[in-house]
């Protein structure tokens, strides 16, 4: 029954390819807002912690504890900032201006002289950022585990630590945060262009009474569907050609993987995204609707629970649960073995997998739910 | 058999309802519509026009009944029928984006209309409509009318047996609209079954033949001319009355023989029970030289018969609101004042040093088309948008120094009435009496004797989105006039509305007048436009003329149209307007 003509067909991609071209709307997130997203989760956004300032307030003032501060100054990792008193750099604490203060004892000496190797260094932190705060911890530490282990060459006494623990971080070796959140990024931006804009303008033609004017005419319910399928997927590839080229090109991400996998993957998560875009605007009928519907239903899962930012491993067992529903976390995962370890294909195969049955249920939903009347 | 070939649509107790609606938008509707004829589809907004009109387009399954349209099942046989059906939806159903010539080749292709065919009605088409000139300019920089052939043309395009037009008109400036007239006139010759919905009764009177809808039943089925002959003699107007028209109309509506009656600029139209059963003239003392004369039926006359008669002519609103005393100082003649008002956007100007004063008890009309600036006017009278240049007062305070002092004189009711939809009526009446500043005992008194005067008393726990539509209409005059201004500011206050709560609203606003209420209106339509005092006509952002109707039908009475209507005298002004402008280029 519901036949295909190529002309019709053809028409209305093409009408739909102007709306996009002369919208500035369109343009704006097609082209404009990956941009500028990518640009936020590689240059603003890190988690990667560096520089942060410390107070240190030496309590003790001999030769000892003057060492160990002077191994914090050197440090890279660590602003050191010299504080006259503990009250001073608590207050600086409050006010933000140190992440932590190292508070060395007046009997710091003293205590590392007796060998029972604790010496008094507290560690003050703002547990109101806890991320932070646990850098702080960390790099503290590292410091206080670095100078005894120099001390102790020095002195020729026994090393403290005799296990040296080296850390080697495969697939991201230098840790650096935007290597996954960009990845991660890019799956926003794709749920941004297959669901909310496509959503938006099947809104806007219900709105403007082009549907009405559409529906009276010949045109049948694949030609209409696949007429808002194809342009927009066409334009979800070329933005996600554009994402790649920003992110390896200007912000120096690796990508591992081959062109053709991630357009079949990001082909199958399109499927998913447009599908639920389409659908939402066939039951809402109204952009405002529509907007909200979209921002609910694919804009946020996608950012909070694709797990491209917050680990997925480490939210509560009915949050996670709900994670395996969502597209977006298949993408993302996909993205980030593409771009950080390349073709690793029992976890490619699988995520692909995911996202087929979830295309299909999407867009099959859709062509259920749209009906050439208006009834 | 010729007569059941032309038979284009044929529905038989056809009805449609929706799901969460305890009403029916169309019921048991039986009708024949024909080929060669241009059909009008008349009522209010809410009447179930559109509803019908999507069922001949199949774009809607009837819940019962039968219909053919074009010997098609619109449900069943849906693809066929969308190869001889043009269906025009309201706003035109046009890409905004696309140029005039991609939207036909769209609709072209849509329709199959290929190759030789196609070039030949694209350029019968652009002919036609005389769009040949803009075919590169995006349609959504067409003015309305222009915006309405290019609909017209998409539409016919795969040559329709059946056209369908809903509400073509609004939005459209009368000029546009009466090319338009002709153009559909032109097709139903050449033997298209034409069908034009509208809320406007003198639109239908140039119909071949009218259905009359009201509350998704057909209240008339047959020509116009027909239901003209069945109120013949019942129309007469009230001719040379001396003294207030206001009270003379009210005392005409008291007469058990008058079921309606409206004012006419000067004089008053009353329309009667019988033929020949005249009220006594002495009785309604409109003066020694008052006269009535027997004039043509309007299609208005014979809706308002079929619904049982006008409200009646008594305000209750008005017995119970005070009358205006003006505080010292203000001048009785210049309550509202506009004095060089001009706002502009960006290089558009919207509104052009517009200049007019208005009385203490007068009603004073803003008449133009859309887009003309009226409703930039009002918002600077209301305090809404500041002027660019110009002064604007009521009761000679600035609007531009103290708006909000300026708007606790005023009672404003905005378009399509501005009530809040999902707050019961109670609630909206507490809302915007608290706005206006009333409070406790004064407030809970005001309320309650607006549920009173308005009969809102069974409907206060009600929404005001189930609200029927006439009680819609008094629930917002009430909200604007608790507070008991001495100005009301109406957009567009009745358009859409059925006769009857049209005239009722009317009647409460006559009755305000009496009172020493003043009133500036804006309106498209033009029988509201008479019963203003004055009306100063708005187009392209300038007051084009002003003055009484009677005085501006004047300047448009010809040999050949000794008594044109305010329409008539709409068009010639704005033409003389028009060629004002270009001659000065």
């Amino acid at each position: 029954m519901s036949g295909l003509s190529w002309r019709r067909l053809w028409a209305l991609c093409r009408k739909e390819s102007y709306q996009i071209v002369r919208d500035p709307s369109s343009v704006l997130i097609a082209f404009i807002l990956p941009v500028l997203l990518l640009f936020i989760f590689g240059f603003g956004v890190s988690l990667d912690a560096s520089r942060m300032r410390i107070g240190i307030v030496n309590e003790d003032a001999n030769a000892e504890s003057q060492a160990f501060a002077e191994a914090l100054y050197g440090s890279p990792y660590i602003d050191a900032v010299h504080g006259h008193s503990r009250r001073e750099m608590i207050e600086w604490l409050r006010a933000g201006k140190v992440r932590g203060v190292v508070v060395l004892a007046p009997d710091f000496a003293r205590r590392l002289a007796a060998g029972n190797a604790t010496a008094p260094v507290s560690l003050l932190t703002d547990g109101a950022e806890p991320n932070t705060a646990n850098f702080v911890a960390a790099y503290v530490q590292g410091a206080w585990l670095v100078w005894q282990n120099e001390r102790a060459r020095a002195t020729g006494g026994a090393v403290a630590t005799p296990i040296e623990l080296t850390p080697r971080y495969w697939f991201n070796p230098s840790t650096v945060s935007r290597n996954y959140l960009v990845p991660g990024s890019i799956a926003v931006i794709m749920t941004i262009i297959g669901a909310l804009l496509t959503s938006l303008v099947v809104a806007r033609e219900w709105e403007r009474g082009t549907m009405e004017a559409l529906l009276s005419t010949p045109v049948t319910k694949a030609e209409l569907l696949l007429s808002k399928i194809l342009p927009y997927y066409l334009l979800g590839v070329v933005s996600m050609l554009i994402c790649l080229a920003v992110t390896v090109w200007v912000l120096g991400v690796p990508f591992h993987g081959s062109l053709a996998v991630l357009l079949a993957v990001t082909s199958l998560f399109l499927g998913s995204a447009l599908g639920l875009g389409l659908l939402i605007s066939t039951l809402t009928r109204n952009q405002f609707n529509a907007a909200q519907a979209a921002l609910n239903a694919a804009f946020l899962p996608a950012t909070m629970l694709s797990g491209f930012a917050f680990e997925i491993a480490s939210m509560p067992a009915p949050v996670r649960a709900v994670t395996y529903l969502i597209p977006a976390r298949y993408f993302v995962s996909a993205l980030q073995t593409l771009f950080q370890a390349g073709q690793i294909w029992p976890v490619l195969w699988r995520q692909m997998a995911f996202l087929l049955v979830s295309a299909l249920f999407w867009l099959g939903l859709t062509a259920l739910k749209t009906s050439r009347r208006l009834d | 058999m010729a007569a059941e070939m032309d038979d284009m649509i044929v529905a038989e107790g056809l009805e449609k309802r929706f799901a969460g609606l305890a009403e029916p938008a169309v019921s048991a509707l039986s009708t024949v519509l024909r080929a060669g004829r241009i059909t009008g589809l008349v009522g209010p907004d809410g009447a179930g026009k559109t509803t019908l009109m999507r069922m001949f387009a199949g774009l809607l399954a009837p819940t019962a009944g039968s219909l053919r349209v074009a010997g098609f099942d619109p449900v069943r046989s849906a693809r066929d029928l969308h190869q001889v059906v043009g269906y025009m939806p309201q706003k035109f159903g046009l890409y905004e984006d696309l140029t005039v010539l991609e939207n036909l080749v769209l609709y072209a292709d849509l329709r199959d209309v290929t190759g030789a065919a196609r070039t030949a009605s694209f350029e019968q088409l652009l002919a036609f409509t005389d769009l040949a000139r803009f075919t590169g300019r995006p349609a959504g920089k067409l003015s309305g009318g222009m915006k309405q052939k290019l609909g017209l043309a998409c539409a016919l395009l795969g040559q329709p047996k059946v056209l369908l037009l809903d509400e073509p008109s609004v939005g459209v400036d009368p000029i546009s609209r009466r090319e338009l007239w002709r153009m559909v006139n032109t097709l139903a010759d050449d033997g298209m079954a034409v069908v034009w919905s509208t809320s406007y009764l003198d639109e239908a009177e140039l119909c071949h033949e009218v259905r009359l809808m009201n509350g998704g039943r057909m209240a008339y089925d047959g020509t116009p001319a027909e239901l003209a002959r069945r109120m013949a003699g019942r129309s007469v107007q009230l001719r040379a009355i001396e003294g207030n028209r206001r009270q003379v109309l009210t005392r005409a509506l008291r007469d058990s023989q008058v079921i309606d009656g409206v004012i006419q600029g000067r004089n008053v139209r009353l329309v009667l029970r019988e033929a020949g059963q005249w009220p006594d003239l002495a009785s309604l003392m409109a003066g020694a030289e008052a006269q009535l004369v027997e004039v043509t039926p309007r299609l208005e006359d014979a809706f308002i018969d079929l619904l049982g008669g006008g409200p009646g002519g008594e305000s209750v609103l008005a017995q119970v609101m005070p009358s205006i005393r003006l505080p010292d100082g203000v001048s009785a003649d210049a309550i509202i004042e506009a004095r060089g008002l001009t706002r502009t956007f960006g290089d558009f100007t919207a509104t052009d040093h517009v200049t007019f004063q208005v009385a203490r008890g007068e009603i004073f009309g803003l008449l133009g088309p859309n887009g003309a600036g009226k409703s930039t006017t009002f918002k600077m009278m209301c305090g809404l948008l500041t002027p660019s240049a110009g002064d604007a007062r009521v009761m000679g305070i600035d609007l531009k120094r103290s708006a909000s002092q300026a708007r606790q004189q005023l009672g404003y009711m905005a378009q399509k009435f501005s009530l809040y939809g999902k707050l019961s009526v109670a609630a909206n009446l507490r809302f915007f009496s608290g706005v206006y500043g009333l409070r406790g005992e004064v407030q809970r008194a005001k309320i309650d004797e607006m549920v009173r005067v308005f009969a809102l008393g069974p409907y206060l726990d009600t929404v005001p989105n189930d609200l029927p539509l006439g009680f819609k209409q008094r629930l917002a005059l009430a909200c604007a006039l608790m507070h008991e201004p001495a100005i009301l500011f109406l957009d567009e206050p009745t358009s859409g509305v059925d006769p009857v709560t049209r005239r009722e609203f009317w009647t409460h606003i006559n009755g305000l007048v009496e009172k020493g209420v003043t009133v500036m209106v804006t309106t498209h339509f033009m029988d509201e436009a008479e019963y203003c005092d004055r009306i100063a006509l708005v187009y392209r952002g300038q007051m084009i003329a002003a003055g009484s109707p009677d005085e501006l039908k004047a300047r448009a009475a010809s040999a050949e149209l000794p008594d044109p209507t305010m329409e008539d005298a709409f068009i010639k002004l704005v033409a003389e307007s028009d060629a004002a402008r270009e001659g000065a280029l």
